[in-house]
């Protein structure tokens, strides 16, 4: 019974997010529109990175600029994962379950992998100040990216190709929904305070008994991790995997998303997210201009309005949903106090 | 003697070719109230520092409930039983009051980031408790109605009290106030030092103080150091270090010794 | 013997190049405390003048129908240079006074976005199609141009070593302008002001020193030596485009950052040692890592010795 209900507890939202999504997806092949199928995943793909890379950028203060790497090592795990596994299947299940199980493990092998990544990065970058980190963490990313070049078993400079097609919208919709509950749950937690106590003031947050260095670098194992994550599903939808795809123009492209929704805000990264990638589509035909509006965004942003649109507001801090959600506001209080 | 809280031994701080603290000496017991003073740059603050970890001790050892913590971590000296507030505020200024707290909170807690991601019952239970926590600590210093409001926007005498509200949530057998005073009012101060006696017999705890407010310092203190250019001039009771005409050199220079007819035992005389 | 030679001759000819980059980049770091993202593109843009005013100009190439004299050959190049030089110096300036100024006391981080903004401003800005034709057609566009040569290329073989006249006179040049900076800082009163303000600018400022004054010209100092860096690295490797100067810029900023950043004597040694370590390092190894080696020498120097060769570690004030 206690165990029903702390399972009910983690995963409320995916239990009725599931469903939905699945709906969803089903009225989008019904009414035919499935050409808007890659621009939705690349939609999805965005609040992945964006949300994860606002953990470590936003709330933890660090000025991370390799997001990229992480993305191209999450990528070609599940690639080759899924390449070797492509003519296997399960006898006992049906072919299309079986293809979903096998991305599920690639996925996760995706996180896994790009999480390791992380550590790596993270455990000698993270001691240096905010502006070292940023070239070290861009140069990292440009590491990675340059062994991936280099190795013929990733396929070099042409990637790999011919990657099967397993993302379809529920994917990125739970995983998107995944990064979104995670930061949110992290932010109200106190490991959450304490990464942003290691943003606000890092000697007094290790003077008030904060492991300074263990957090910033869990922070940025778990940023790695979705973004690997994030990775491997665009990969998967326009089944290709090239070092071209993660440059560090990409991971600046994030860095814009999250500094226009506001660093530190969850909400601001996800309506930057979906604003940034519908306005590019939008904008198509002026493919050439994107990147020299995208630097003067940024600079106008940085002059006129630094915190961004939502500063470190999120929505669920609106009047409206502090009133019935008092229980929510002071997590473990008058609401959940039916602890088991 | 193990029981004691704090015993800093020989301990001496180099910067290159600066000696910053030379050979300090202290030991603290559960309850005491000692005084750290001097003129500015004596290196009292780096007395604090080198006691909770932000310097590593060139020389000398510092001990705290017996065990030697030495180039040891500040967030694991914390973890021991070392607090601190700090020379110029050090608040989490873009969090609320309670939040301040409840990082500080965050050193005794239990739970980790996986309970915090799933929501489990651990970390149901802990959240419960680090905020009846918080609360009770913004109570004792009287900052209760200030729960939700951001740090930076309280008064500057509450801030300086939030600060000890967040360095005693960490649990401290040991808290060290770098000039809690600076900045304020006669009546303010007054208040203060009924707050540090009161903390001091309410939670049993040592407590040292860097003060320049000579009345404050000495109202509250049982003992008094005295330091200058880093070395220990004076030790010994308010009234005692009072008196003492080195102490007064420090401070009011050898002009005033003179005119006071005053004279300055040579060294290797008592302090 | 002679590889190790003809490395080490190379490896002075890319290490100048880094070194003179490096200055802006140190220097800059001094007196402001922020990393310009954007430097390592107005060497770009050096470059990049340079090859318009040749055109402007009228530069000849050498086997042109009639060649051009020595004495043509000289003022044109030496216009050109010179040219440039002002060009990106007033770029430097415009970017300081109109990105980086407004926003001196906001947090670091928000000046750092900003000069990745202009970073990028320069380099895809320069990639768009050509929006007038004459009398230059620019933006130049994303395929690469060939950089005029201008003067004549002649070899020669010392010691086994293969050398040009472009690599000699390239080092003269850059070894001149190094010690004309390393005058400027040490032996003059601006020299003296600008240390002053990297030391401690509010109290700079107390002292009577104009501070923003010294800080624009930082700024375009700093950029004139990136600009004569892109002319002298265009005429060797005339190939240039407008993404190439990111590389160049992130090298030059771990050389900066190897010689300790703030140091003037700094960048100038942490740029040769790059030079000569990537050199090396690809030579007699497998060249396609050649990139990964800087980054390769910042993590390591980040790690062991964060200050540097030169530098000196900050303690913070707690």
């Amino acid at each position: 019974m206690v165990l029903l209900r702390q399972l009910l507890r983690s995963f409320l939202p995916f239990l009725v997010g599931l469903p939905l999504l699945f709906g969803f997806q089903a009225a989008l092949q019904a009414a035919g529109s499935q050409a808007y199928t890659l621009l939705l995943t690349t939609v999805g793909v965005n609040i992945i990175l964006a949300v994860s890379l606002n953990v470590v950028n936003g709330a933890t203060g660090q000025f991370s600029l390799g997001h990229a790497g992480f993305m191209a090592v999450g990528a070609y795990t599940a690639a080759k994962i899924t390449l070797a596994l492509a003519g296997i299947k399960l006898s006992f299940l049906p072919e299309v379950l079986s293809d979903q199980i096998f991305f599920a493990l690639a996925l996760a092998a995706a996180m896994a992998m790009a999480g390791l990544a992380g550590v790596l990065v993270g455990l000698p970058s993270l001691r240096l100040r905010g502006d070292y980190l940023a070239i070290v963490t861009l140069g990292f990313g440009e590491i990675i990216r340059s062994v991936i070049e280099n190795m013929p078993s990733l396929g070099q400079a042409t990637g790999l190709s011919g990657l099967p097609l397993r993302t379809n919208l529920v994917w990125v919709g739970v995983s998107a929904l995944a990064t979104v509950v995670m930061a949110r749950r992290l932010s109200v937690s106190t490991q959450g305070r304490a990464l942003f106590a290691i943003r606000e003031d890092e000697v007094a947050a290790e003077a008030m008994g904060v492991d300074t260095t263990g957090y910033k670098v869990r922070a940025f194992v778990i940023s790695a991790a979705y973004a690997g994550l994030a990775g491997a599903l665009i990969s998967h939808a326009i089944l290709l995997a090239t070092p071209r795809m993660f440059t560090f123009v990409r991971s600046i492209e994030v860095v814009v998303m999250i500094v226009l929704g506001g660093l530190g805000s969850i909400t601001g990264s996800v309506i930057s997210a979906v604003l940034l990638t519908l306005g590019l589509e939008a904008l198509r035909e002026f493919q050439a201009y994107r990147m020299v509006v995208y630097a003067l965004l940024l600079i106008v942003l940085m002059l006129l309005r630094p915190q961004g649109i939502f500063g470190t507001h999120e929505l669920w801090d609106l009047k409206l949903f502090k009133k019935r959600g008092a229980a929510k506001a002071a997590p473990g209080g008058a609401g959940a106090g039916g602890a088991p | 003697m193990s029981d004691a809280t704090l015993e800093v031994a020989g301990v001496t701080m180099r910067f290159g070719g600066l000696k910053a603290l030379a050979d300090f000496n202290l030991t603290m017991r559960p309850g005491e109230l000692v005084g750290l003073i001097g003129p500015n740059g004596a290196g009292k603050t780096t007395a604090f520092n080198a006691i909770t970890g932000v310097y590593q001790p060139s020389e000398g050892d510092v001990r705290v409930c017996g065990e030697r913590v030495n180039g040891r971590r500040p967030h694991q000296i914390c973890a021991r039983g070392v607090a601190r507030t700090f020379q110029n505020i050090r608040l989490f200024r873009e969090l609320t009051a309670l939040d301040n707290v409840r990082v500080a909170c965050h050193a005794r807690a239990t739970s980790g980031f996986f309970d915090a991601l799933f929501l489990t019952g651990r970390h149901q239970v802990e959240e419960a408790r680090i905020l009846e926590r918080a609360e009770s600590y913004l109570e004792v210093m009287g900052l209760a109605h200030r729960r939700d409001e951001v740090s930076r926007n309280l008064p500057y005498g509450e801030q300086r009290r939030l600060e000890i509200a967040r360095a005693l949530a960490t649990g401290p057998k040991l808290l060290c106030l770098d000039e809690p005073a600076a900045g304020m009012n006669a009546a303010e101060k007054i208040e203060l030092m009924e707050l540090i006696r009161s903390i001091r017999d309410r939670f049993g705890i040592a407590i040292l103080v860097i003060e320049h407010d000579m009345r404050l310092v000495m109202g509250v203190s049982e003992r008094l150091l005295v330091l200058d250019h880093g070395v220990t001039i004076a030790a010994g009771s308010p009234a005692e270090v009072r008196a003492n005409p080195r102490v007064i050199e420090a401070y009011l220079g050898d002009a005033y010794l003179e005119e006071k007819h005053l004279a300055v035992p040579a060294p290797g005389g008592s302090t | 013997m002679t590889e190790f030679l003809q490395h080490l001759v190379n490896g002075l000819s890319v290490g100048t190049i880094y070194a003179l980059v490096a200055l802006g980049y140190t220097m800059v770091y001094g007196v402001l405390k922020l990393i310009n993202f954007a430097h390592g593109d107005v060497y770009m843009v050096g470059a990049f003048a340079g090859y318009y005013l040749s055109d402007l100009v009228g530069v000849r190439p050498p086997w042109s129908d009639p060649p051009p004299g020595a004495g043509e050959t000289f003022v044109k190049a030496t216009i050109v240079t010179m040219g440039s030089m002002i060009i990106c110096g007033l770029l430097g300036y415009l970017i300081e006074r109109f990105a980086y100024r407004p926003l001196r006391h906001r947090a670091r981080l928000t000046s750092l976005i900003t000069a990745i903004g202009v970073s990028f401003l320069l380099e895809f800005g320069f990639q768009l199609s050509p929006l007038m034709k004459s009398p230059i057609e620019f933006p130049p566009g994303p395929s690469p141009r060939v950089f005029p040569a201008l003067l004549e290329r002649s070899g020669y073989e010392v010691l086994g070593v293969n050398l040009s006249n472009y690599d000699v006179i390239g080092l003269a040049v850059a070894i001149g302008l190094m010690l004309g900076l390393q005058w400027i800082v040490y032996r003059t009163r601006f020299g003296t002001a600008m240390r002053a303000v990297s030391f401690d600018p509010q109290v700079a400022g107390l002292m009577g020193i104009p501070v923003n004054r010294i800080i624009s010209w930082t700024f375009v100092l700093g950029s004139a030596l990136a600009a004569a860096a892109g002319i002298i690295n265009a005429v060797s490797r005339p190939r240039i485009e407008p993404l190439f100067g990111l590389m160049a810029g992130l090298k030059a900023f771990v050389a900066a950052v190897l010689g300790g950043i703030g140091s003037v004597p700094g960048a100038m040694v942490g740029g040769l040692v790059l030079g000569l370590a990537e050199e090396y390092v690809a030579g007699y190894t497998d060249s396609s890592y050649r990139d990964a080696i800087a980054f390769t020498v910042l993590i390591l120097v980040l790690l062991v010795r964060p200050a540097g060769l030169f530098g000196r570690l900050t303690v913070e004030k707690v």
